[in-house]
């Protein structure tokens, strides 16, 4: 998935998010029957996930069906499938690493259950009042039990493990698409008049419950897929803005401003399959924030349809001072508010140059002090990622076979060089990885500066291509926790915002704690728990987490699973960190993120969307509030 | 069930071995030589004694103090940051093992000729060097003696376990010579009474919670503050107990271990001192010369000593669901911080519960249990009845679950005559009656001379009662409430329960805030040994339950009555208010003429720190009021308060009914 390395010239630039893009979505999938296709004022129009998205997608897994991890015969690691650069290459010491690090075995597997059985799923609670406004309004929709399936749920591990084992718990009873704001705004004003539950679906990478049904809900349920609004309606060079629907999937949107030589420059982990609205809707944050910002940075005006009308602002500014900024009481909403169906985003001109790199530090306390010193400087590049010992050793059981002898000589130099000559431990180094872009003079001149500093704090230059597999790590994460998953073992990640004096012993005390939390709770093998330090701020960082353990021998793993998980948050929390940073607040410690809940309890009136929320009226773009009795009680329940 | 009521009921059967058994046998000189390595995987290896403190001096605390300082005097900041390096200089250990090899050799020999065996739990020792490699460990021993100061080095030293730094107090470091080999051995020191020195306290504070947060070495402290003079426990001191906490409540450190460590005395080797100390002759100042004249207790015969490593408690289990670690999150850390209620509750009771599991695992000795039979017959008893009664008690205290060092395959009486030949300086026999040693007052003295004379025997003897008082204490407590009430019912026997409890807090050491399960403790331990039986909400003695309540009784009697001494003699007089000093020679002075005329045969009246925990009590229950005047503390009694508590415990009247949560 990692990018062909450094190209120059703009044109290179271009070609490699193409490359980086393409090949992506499969070429047998032609262009939706969307009516506003046909439409000619079309400025561009992106490649649609198809409204059957089970045809290209796993159902109980991560990505793309033909592309997955597998234990080839001979025991060697492989990825299948040609949409991606890792497509058929071998990763040899994979195994060795998976065995050793969660004392798997490849003997004994728990694989999924084949295939969707349909019969096994309750028939659809419909709403027919709802069914026959819709279908004469010719909107599309779907009741087929797969379609259903794949909208219920997002990817945490509770949600995934459930699939595989062929559970199902409460599902939408109908999915429905939109094609374009007005179609929202019929849909939203529909199931109002008939009492129906409406969840926005947009890529469906959700990790935060967000997708789940509640299982009590005895209104209709209908999943509003928002894939088929993926227009971008207009691009403005003069105020570098593009006005976006908001159901565009992350790489489609940058192959599309690429082609017209602009980028947004926001790329989170999961941007081939999260969309426009899922950023707003969890506040997400990307992986080159530091020269694009946070989705916040980058909102100049969002549209969103709520049960009481629509919410947007009148004019797309910079910045305007007019109460507080309804932008961020809709952000982080995780579509509890209403629908995003427009927004207007900054855009950037392609950058000319791009380069990875990566440091090595003696240990990580170094690498942290290190990266401090970056932010104080305010010098940091587009991305700046310090991976701790085990995550650097994960990412080293990621080397792709090498192909010529010589390669793997040179490997062995280096390791002399790092271990022998600069006495490293390899039991405690730890690698930065580094990516820059920008003008290719502005570039080399800031990889001098960022490698100086990386210097006085010990750090080694190590080379593009450590970098680059870095970033790769990333992006196959979710397809290895599927592999893990054929093999006994779960896990999962989660993420924190916490100030720099307290960034060492947050990272130490939460790997200690689920390493001793699994233990309490009977798992047979130490847990992989490993951090990275993935975003610098002025006042403080982002940090990564990964848990993943063996689960055999434990009646309920899941169970297990989130109590340590949910051990490990509270000991975020009581060294000083939030409890998310961009994957959004999880929803069994959600009473912990009192203030949202309390606004909803008093703005909410007849949890019409998703329990957890709420109405809005609009008087002259004026946001009044009104809660019932009714609503309170409603939250108290959820609570 | 919470962590810390976890710990209490851990098991308690230790096997001990002795580790002088093998230097009588081995050269010393090559156990002093042997190769030592510090068993400890964790983290990265130990800094040097400059660089930690660097570390200390360069803090951003210190720096925050520092300004501060600056501010509050206008003295210029290099001044403060000079006088701050000089502290530090003052307090810093500089533990070369060397030295420690230094000590280990003259330890051995001095070991050998005062002690017949230190018994040590190995099985201690191992769960230590566990939680040495799972976090930092601090060693809270209590304190009898001198000897304790360097015994835990000797033995980490002889088991190849981390030396740790030793608090201690400064006049230790005026002895010439021996200050600076206690220092190089890892004394670090602390002065006393710092009061309000704010930058003598983050200079220290700093300084113990870089140790901790470097896992430099364990960090050992005595959590009472200081030598119990008394043999008893003393209440805990919480200044070092919240640095110590400190670390892990701000996330600096994962966990921390605290490990309580008990050290018994058949003999303690300064025991004629304590009794003169508690009558208020003033302690002599500790000087190279002191000890060398000290030499002559060499010659003497001290028995066994026993040192019991308890279970290591972990600060994060016992936290747990107490201490709420969120609200460091919204102060920059280094900023110093006031700890909150929370914060000193969960502190003080975690001081509490580790002078407890002290006193759970004291050894016994046979001595103690026929001090705390001689004390019940001042005049002297027969050998053969003290015998009896002395075994009796070996049994009573065996199932209150103490552990006694009672030697097996050895006949009673003579475990009896060895007792009573090591303790020639306490008793005497003449005949078959066995009596107090007294030393006969000059021909003329004054008749004052002669009970201060039968007060230091009596003090002397009641120290080695005290050893094994607390496990007395609880159940003697629920005896007393027994006789005082006037009714069965279970509540009335809670309300005076909880009023004695609190009444001796001090005195006996209860861990706040377990009134009631500590009630329930006593009525079962009595219940277990056919001494009281509860039916239907009542409580009542048996027939042959008698002899223990009595005794029970019997052995907190001295207190009760030199606590009444005392509230009658405030009563009595007339001013409005009064300092410790004029209060503790007043007392003296109307105490003597009471023992004169036969009017009080309590001596522990006279006991300085009965006095004090007399007024420390009153305090609490709010019969004296405490004020801070120009560095002075004045108390003012309300006398009807008084009079009221004194009726209570002369059984006059019932005390406040308060609710019992566990009934």
């Amino acid at each position: 998935m990692a990018s062909s390395g450094h190209g120059s010239g703009r044109q290179e630039a271009a070609d490699r998010r193409l490359r980086l893009i393409a090949g992506h979505l499969h070429p047998r999938i032609a262009a939706s029957e969307c009516k506003a296709e046909a439409a000619e004022s079309d400025p561009v129009r992106a490649k649609t996930v198809p409204k059957r998205r089970q045809e290209v997608m796993k159902w109980n897994g991560w990505g793309y069906s033909d592309s997955r991890f597998l234990f080839n015969k001979k025991g060697q690691a492989e990825f299948t499938g040609r949409r991606y650069r890792l497509g058929g290459l071998i990763f040899p010491s994979l195994k060795d690493w998976f065995e050793s690090t969660f004392g798997a075995n490849l003997q004994h597997k728990s694989p999924p259950t084949a295939a969707l059985n349909s019969s096994a799923i309750t028939p659809p609670n419909l709403n027919e009042p709802f069914l026959q406004d819709l279908k004469s309004m010719g909107i599309p929709h779907s009741l087929e039990a797969e379609d259903r399936v794949f909208r219920a749920h997002g990817h945490c591990l509770h949600e995934i493990f459930a699939l595989r084992e062929g559970r199902f718990g409460r599902l939408p009873d109908m999915v429905v698409w939109p094609n374009c704001h007005d179609d929202v705004v019929k849909i939203v004003e529909l199931a109002c008049q008939h009492n129906a539950c409406l969840i926005p679906y947009g890529g469906g990478t959700s990790v935060s419950s967000a997708l789940e049904c509640p299982p009590d809900e005895m209104r209709s349920i209908v999943s509003l897929d928002t894939s088929q609004m993926n227009h971008i309606l207009w691009i403005d060079e003069k105020n570098l803005t593009a006005h976006v629907e908001a159901g565009i999937v992350g790489q489609e949107l940058e192959r599309l401003l690429n082609e017209s030589g602009f980028c947004t420059g926001h790329e989170p982990d999961s941007m081939e399959f999260s969309t426009l609205g899922g950023w707003v809707a969890t506040r997400a944050s990307g992986m080159k924030k530091n020269i694009y910002g946070n989705i916040e940075d980058l909102v100049v005006h969002i549209k969103m349809v709520t049960p009481r009308g629509v919410v947007e602002k009148s004019c797309q500014v910079p910045r305007m001072s007019t109460g507080p900024d309804i932008h961020h009481f809709i952000m982080g909403s995780e579509g509890t508010l209403g629908v995003v169906t427009e927004v207007t985003l900054k855009i950037r001109p392609l950058p000319e140059y791009q380069k990875y790199g990566s440091v090595v530090f003696p240990n990580f306390e170094q690498g942290v002090a290190c990266l401090r010193e970056v932010a104080k400087q305010r010098c940091a590049p587009a991305s700046i990622r310090l991976m701790d010992n085990a995550q650097f050793q994960f990412g080293h059981a990621l080397k792709p076979q090498v192909s010529s002898i010589f390669t793997s000589f040179l490997d062995g130099l280096k390791k002399f060089y790092i271990t022998k000559f600069k006495g490293f431990d390899t039991h405690r180094l730890c690698v930065a990885t580094l990516l820059f872009e920008g003008d290719r003079e502005k570039v080399l001149q800031h990889e001098k500066q960022v490698y100086d500093i990386a210097a006085k704090f010990g750090g080694l230059a190590a080379g593009e291509d450590n970098g680059q597999r870095g970033y790769m790590l990333t992006f196959v994460i979710a397809y290895l926790r599927d592999l893990g998953m054929d093999y006994y073992v779960i896990g999962e990640s989660f993420e924190t915002s916490v100030p720099w004096d307290r960034v060492l012993d947050l990272c130490r005390n939460v790997k200690e704690r689920i390493t001793r939390e699994c233990k309490e709770r009977g798992v047979q093998f130490p847990p992989m728990s490993t951090c990275r330090v993935t975003q610098t701020y002025d006042a403080g960082a982002c940090v990564y987490f990964y848990f993943a353990f063996n689960y055999r021998g434990l009646a309920d793993p899941v169970h297990v699973y989130e109590q340590v998980e949910h051990a490990a948050r509270e000991e975020i929390l009581a060294n000083g960190g939030s409890l998310s940073h961009h994957h959004g607040a999880p929803k069994p410690m959600s009473d912990t993120c009192e203030t949202t809940n309390q606004i909803a309890a008093y703005i909410q009136s007849h949890g019409l969307l998703r329990p957890r929320f709420l109405h809005l009226v609009v008087h002259d773009g004026v946001v009044d509030a009104k809660a019932t009795e009714d609503d309170e009680r409603l939250c108290r329940k959820r609570r | 069930m919470d962590s810390s009521a976890q710990y209490l009921m851990l098991s308690r059967r230790e096997d001990f071995r002795d580790i002088l058994e093998e230097r009588r046998t081995s050269s010393d000189l090559s156990h002093a030589l042997k190769s030592f390595t510090r068993m400890s995987s964790r983290a990265s290896p130990p800094c040097s004694v400059s660089t930690l403190n660097k570390t200390v001096l360069e803090s951003q605390h210190l720096h925050y103090i520092m300004q501060e300082v600056s501010k509050d005097t206008g003295e210029p900041l290099e001044a403060i940051r000079e006088e701050a390096a000089g502290i530090l200089e003052e307090m810093s250990q500089n533990l070369q093992l060397g030295y420690i090899r230094f000590l280990g050799f003259i330890l051995s020999k001095v070991f050998k000729r005062l002690f017949r065996k230190i018994n040590v739990n190995e099985e201690g020792l191992q769960r230590l060097q566990q939680a040495m490699q799972e976090s930092p460990v601090v060693l809270m021993p209590n304190h009898r003696s001198y000897v304790d100061f360097l015994v835990l080095s000797y033995l980490l030293f002889t088991y190849d376990l981390s030396i740790p730094v030793i608090a201690a107090g400064i006049p230790l470091m005026g002895m010439q010579l021996i200050g600076e080999i206690l220092r190089r051995s890892g004394a670090f020191f602390i002065r006393r009474s710092i009061g309000t020195d704010k930058l003598y306290w983050a200079v220290l504070s700093e300084y113990v919670k870089t140790i901790l947060r470097k896992d430099f070495a364990p960090v050992e402290f005595y959590v009472e503050g200081l030598r119990s003079r008394t043999l008893k426990s003393l209440p805990p001191k919480l200044g070092m107990m919240h640095m110590v906490l400190e670390p892990f409540f701000k996330g600096e450190v994962y966990d921390i271990s605290l490990v309580p460590i008990s050290i018994s005395y058949d003999r303690v080797v300064e025991e004629s001192l304590l009794a003169y100390e508690i009558l208020g002759v003033p302690k002599p100042k500790e000087t190279t010369m002191g000890l060398l004249k000290a030499r002559k207790v060499m010659d003497e015969d001290y028995g066994n000593m026993h040192v019991c490593f308890g279970h290591p408690l972990s600060v994060r289990d016992l936290a747990k669901g107490k201490v709420n670690r969120k609200q460091y999150n919204l102060i920059p850390r280094d900023l110093p911080m006031k700890p909150s209620e929370s914060i000193h509750a969960f502190a003080n009771t975690t001081a509490h519960l580790v002078l407890r599991l002290q006193q759970d695992n004291m050894v016994l000795s046979p001595w103690s249990l026929m001090a705390t039979i001689l004390m019940q017959n001042l005049g002297g008893i027969n050998l053969k009845l003290l015998t009896k009664q002395t075994v009796w008690l070996k049994w009573l205290v065996l199932d209150f679950g103490a552990l006694v060092d009672w030697p097996v395959q050895v006949a009673d009486s003579e475990v009896m005559s060895s007792g009573l030949s090591l303790h020639h300086s306490v008793v005497r026999c003449e005949g078959d009656q066995v009596l107090l040693a007294e030393q006969k007052p000059q021909r003329g003295a004054a008749p004052e001379e002669a009970v201060f004379r039968r007060a230091v025997a009596v003090l002397m003897c009641a120290s080695y009662r005290n050893q094994a008082l607390h496990v007395l204490a609880s159940p003697a407590m629920l005896s007393v409430a027994l006789s005082l009430a006037a009714a069965s019912s279970r509540a009335d026997i809670y309300n005076l329960y909880a009023f004695l409890r609190e009444m001796f807090y001090n005195e006996f050491i209860f861990i706040p805030d377990r009134t009631g399960q500590d009630f329930e403790e006593a009525c079962s331990l009595l219940q277990k040994c056919g001494t009281v039986q509860i039916i239907n909400q009542n409580i009542m003695v048996t027939d042959k339950g008698l002899s223990v309540t009595s005794f029970l009784t019997a052995a907190v009697e001295p207190f009760i009555d030199a606590y009444q001494v005392i509230f009658r003699y405030i009563c009595s007089r007339s001013v409005q208010e009064f300092t410790e000093k004029q209060f503790i020679s007043g007392i003296r002075t109307f105490t003597l003429n009471l023992i004169l005329t036969g009017e009080v045969k309590s001596y522990d009246v006279l006991s300085s720190e009965t006095q004090k925990n007399a007024l420390a009590s009153l305090v609490r229950l709010n019969a004296l009021t405490k004020k801070k005047r120009e560095e002075q503390t004045y108390f003012s009694p309300n006398k009807a308060a008084i009079g009221r508590t004194a009726d209570i415990l002369a059984g006059k009247i019932a005390p406040q009914a308060r609710t019992y949560s566990r009934l």
